[in-house]
């Protein structure tokens, strides 16, 4: 049984849009509201350069997925750490939104882990649902984890990064799920906040239901997003379908990462999620992606570029 | 005593016995994120095989632990069990929770 999607909050702002394809697109969020622009349309730097920082997100690596449309995804997660590595100024840190692995079997973390370390920044994780298989994440925890609980938070450079698990003890119809011990946790790491504090949140599963029929989104979301009304500028990144999609509510500006392995349809297009194999004649990398993402300090806001591999 | 051919006798016993029961084997097919029939019944002593024809890894596990979980199951992977006792055996795929079948064991 799925849950229907969140009732609507009152006077709440809402925008979808979907990027799918081409060189990309810088995103401005300030005090809530997002802006979309062409990375064509930027006409030099000048709003990168004045970033106090950056950071970049990669998502569904999926190493040892092996078939169509990609049948080497060592290489183009490779191409992305490249594109990472040239962008104009380095990043202060990498998040990979999860699904590192396909199967998570050790071989394929050893191959992750050993990617990675080509990448010139440090990187933080959360796990995706392929990457617990079996073992409910005790690999992954082991090897990628941060503290004793699986899910963490840090500051930098003014701002609270929160990184949220929603793929541990899933239930039989359910969705993604955060769980009462992890919301017990966000509820306390965020009271002695105050709220001019941008936060950035990232998980796995989008934090908001996307499309539950094809089990996107998360079961107690909107109880995360409770916590996170008085803060004036939340930032959510999530990964696991493989494509751009965006909504703003609120002050939350939630965003889905491109896959560095394989696109998936949009919601409700074809008769599921998995690998889309017909891409159009439109090369793979066009699909794929980085997000690169910059604060500007004193205005509160952050603004995200989306450059793809092609 | 003849112990071979107590122990030939032994693994005939094993293999005649559950067709003597009457039960029948049953597939179930994995695709397009469904299990297809998602409620199949069955008599007791019978195994439902699953195969993945998706794209996507899926596993069969258990909504109440009743029967043990599958691996992780890759394209064409398949994972068979038997159900002795009847009942009714709710499963979902652990990565993919909207993915729910039931095996009813009369």
């Amino acid at each position: 049984m799925n849950k229907p999607p969140d009732t609507p909050l009152p006077r709440r702002r809402f925008l979808e849009c979907m990027a799918w394809a081409g060189a990309g697109t810088l995103f401005l969020m300030k005090g809530g509201v997002l802006q979309a622009k062409s990375l064509d349309a930027l006409g030099g730097g000048a709003t990168l350069r004045d970033a106090t920082f950056s950071f970049v997100q990669i998502s569904d690596s999926h190493i040892g997925f092996h078939k169509d449309p990609n049948p080497d995804v060592v290489a183009s997660l490779q191409q992305a750490l490249a594109k990472i590595n040239a962008l104009e100024r380095a990043p202060d840190f990498i998040l990979h939104t999860g699904d590192l692995t396909h199967l998570s079997k050790p071989e394929e973390f050893d191959t992750l882990a050993e990617l990675m370390k080509g990448a010139h920044a440090k990187t933080l994780f959360v796990p995706g649902e392929h990457d617990v298989i079996g073992d409910n994440g005790q690999e992954f925890f082991r090897r990628f984890g941060n503290g004793t609980n699986p899910w963490y938070s840090y500051d930098f450079g003014g701002a609270h990064f929160v990184g949220l698990v929603n793929v541990l003890d899933l239930q039989a119809g359910g969705l993604g799920r955060l769980g009462q011990a992890q919301l017990d946790w966000l509820k306390a790491d965020l009271a002695p906040l105050s709220a001019s504090t941008p936060i950035v949140l990232f998980a796995h599963m989008p934090l908001w239901n996307l499309y539950p029929q094809w089990g996107w989104g998360t079961d107690d979301s909107a109880q995360a997003m409770a916590l996170l009304k008085r803060f004036g500028s939340v930032t959510v990144l999530n990964g696991h379908i493989h494509q751009i999609q965006q909504k703003v509510e609120g002050n939350v500006t939630f965003h889905t990462a491109r896959s560095t392995a394989y696109p998936q349809p949009a919601p409700g297009v074809g008769p599921g999620p998995g690998p889309l194999k017909d891409l159009a004649g439109s090369p793979l990398a066009s699909y794929l992606g980085i997000r690169s993402v910059r604060h500007v300090k004193g205005r509160h806001a952050l603004a995200l570029t989306d450059q793809s591999l092609g | 005593m003849n112990y071979r051919r107590l122990f030939a006798f032994y693994l005939l016993a094993l293999l005649v016995v559950p067709t003597a029961a009457g039960a029948a084997d049953s597939a179930v097919v994995i695709h397009g994120f469904n299990f297809d029939p998602a409620r199949l019944t069955i008599s007791a002593g019978s195994k439902v095989t699953w195969t993945n024809r998706d794209d996507e890894p899926h596993l069969v596990v258990s909504a109440g632990g009743q029967f043990p979980a599958s691996p992780a199951l890759d394209t064409d992977d398949s994972y068979a069990t038997v159900f002795v006792k009847p009942g009714t055996y709710v499963y979902f795929c652990s990565i993919h929770p909207h993915m729910v079948g039931t095996i009813i064991v009369k």
